[in-house]
């Protein structure tokens, strides 16, 4: 599993989406790596992340606990896959959410699953951790990745990381 | 990020089999992962036994949730670790990192599963327990039913600090 970074973007400035474009086709799986923060109010969002700029054919099961409570739930038929959670405005502050992405032969041409981890850690009860089962039923080999904030924009400071994986 | 992990053999099935193993496996690393990637012919769990010990030294616990309930359960003194439920008709992620697995100490692994089919799934955590004092030198992932077509299974070995 050698990690070879393809992208990285940090953003100097906020930013209503982040893409990653032309992924080329030379590696087996991807990672992402994300830390990110959104600047609407309120205390947490979520992303929005979609494939290949398409806006259908995702659902997702996942858990969470928030430290007083595990649950789980899922989506399905979306128009994307919801990346739960990320701080925003008025949550602690400097505090960025930690996730990482797994998809695995994003080449092949069958329906894509991912798994993803996110942490929202703020020193405050609202806190919390996912852990996601996620499908894109979708054939087409992945070229781009985009991540939306469902409310606001991106923070001076995210930082979103791809790698490749042979 | 630094390469510390090695790519020690993939199999992609050409047609559907019972079993994947990867045999002759060296103790040149720290520790092992192994990233499935596929579907199952009967829904349910994959499972992973080592060094083709079909005896009950096995045991896990997990924690899942399926969108309806989330859970932890426990098994002990089984004949194998699964690796994680899931339905017959999609193609599904499971990954395992086995730790210190050429040492003479129990091997402890982490696993994850995440299936999701359009409106149910399930996603796991699972940790297990190996009691053996054996290195790891082979390993057998078993299908629930037949592991599908198209399958791939890669082993990486983690190289020490």
């Amino acid at each position: 599993m050698a990690y070879t970074l393809i992208s990285s973007q940090t953003l100097a400035s906020s930013a209503a989406s982040v893409t990653f474009s032309s992924i080329p086709s030379t590696y087996k799986d991807l990672v992402l790596r994300v830390s990110a923060r959104s600047d609407s109010a309120g205390t947490f969002t979520y992303h929005k992340i979609t494939f290949n700029g398409s806006a259908s054919g995702y659902s997702q099961t996942y858990i969470y606990g928030n430290g007083s409570t595990a649950g789980t739930g899922l989506t399905s038929a979306n128009t994307e896959i919801d990346g739960y959670y990320i701080p925003r405005a008025g949550a602690t502050a400097s505090t960025f959410s930690s996730d990482e992405y797994y998809i695995p032969s994003y080449l092949v041409a069958q329906n894509k699953p991912l798994s993803a981890n996110i942490i929202r850690e703020n020193n405050t009860t609202a806190a919390d951790i996912y852990a996601y089962a996620g499908l894109y039923s979708n054939t087409s080999t992945i070229s781009s990745i985009a991540f939306v904030p469902n409310a606001g924009n991106y923070v001076t400071g995210s930082s979103f990381y791809l790698y490749g994986i042979n | 990020m630094a390469i510390t992990y090695d790519l020690i053999s993939s199999q992609t099935l050409a047609s559907a089999a019972s079993s994947i193993t990867f045999s002759s496996i060296a103790a040149s690393w720290t520790d092992l992962r192994l990233v499935l990637t596929g579907g199952i012919t009967v829904a349910g769990s994959p499972t992973l036994r080592f060094n083709s010990d079909a005896t009950t030294n096995y045991s896990i616990t997990t924690l899942y949730g399926n969108g309806t309930s989330a859970l932890s359960t426990s098994q002990t003194s089984t004949n194998k670790i699964a690796l994680g439920d899931a339905g017959n008709s999609n193609v599904y992620l499971w990954t395992v990192d086995i730790f210190s697995y050429a040492g003479s100490t129990y091997k402890t692994t982490l696993g994850t599963s995440a299936s999701d089919d359009n409106g149910s799934g399930q996603v796991s955590n699972i940790v297990g327990l190996w009691r053996s004092t054996s290195a790891i030198t082979s390993l057998t992932i078993n299908g629930s039913g037949n592991l599908k077509s198209g399958t791939t299974a890669t082993l990486y070995g983690i190289k020490a600090a």
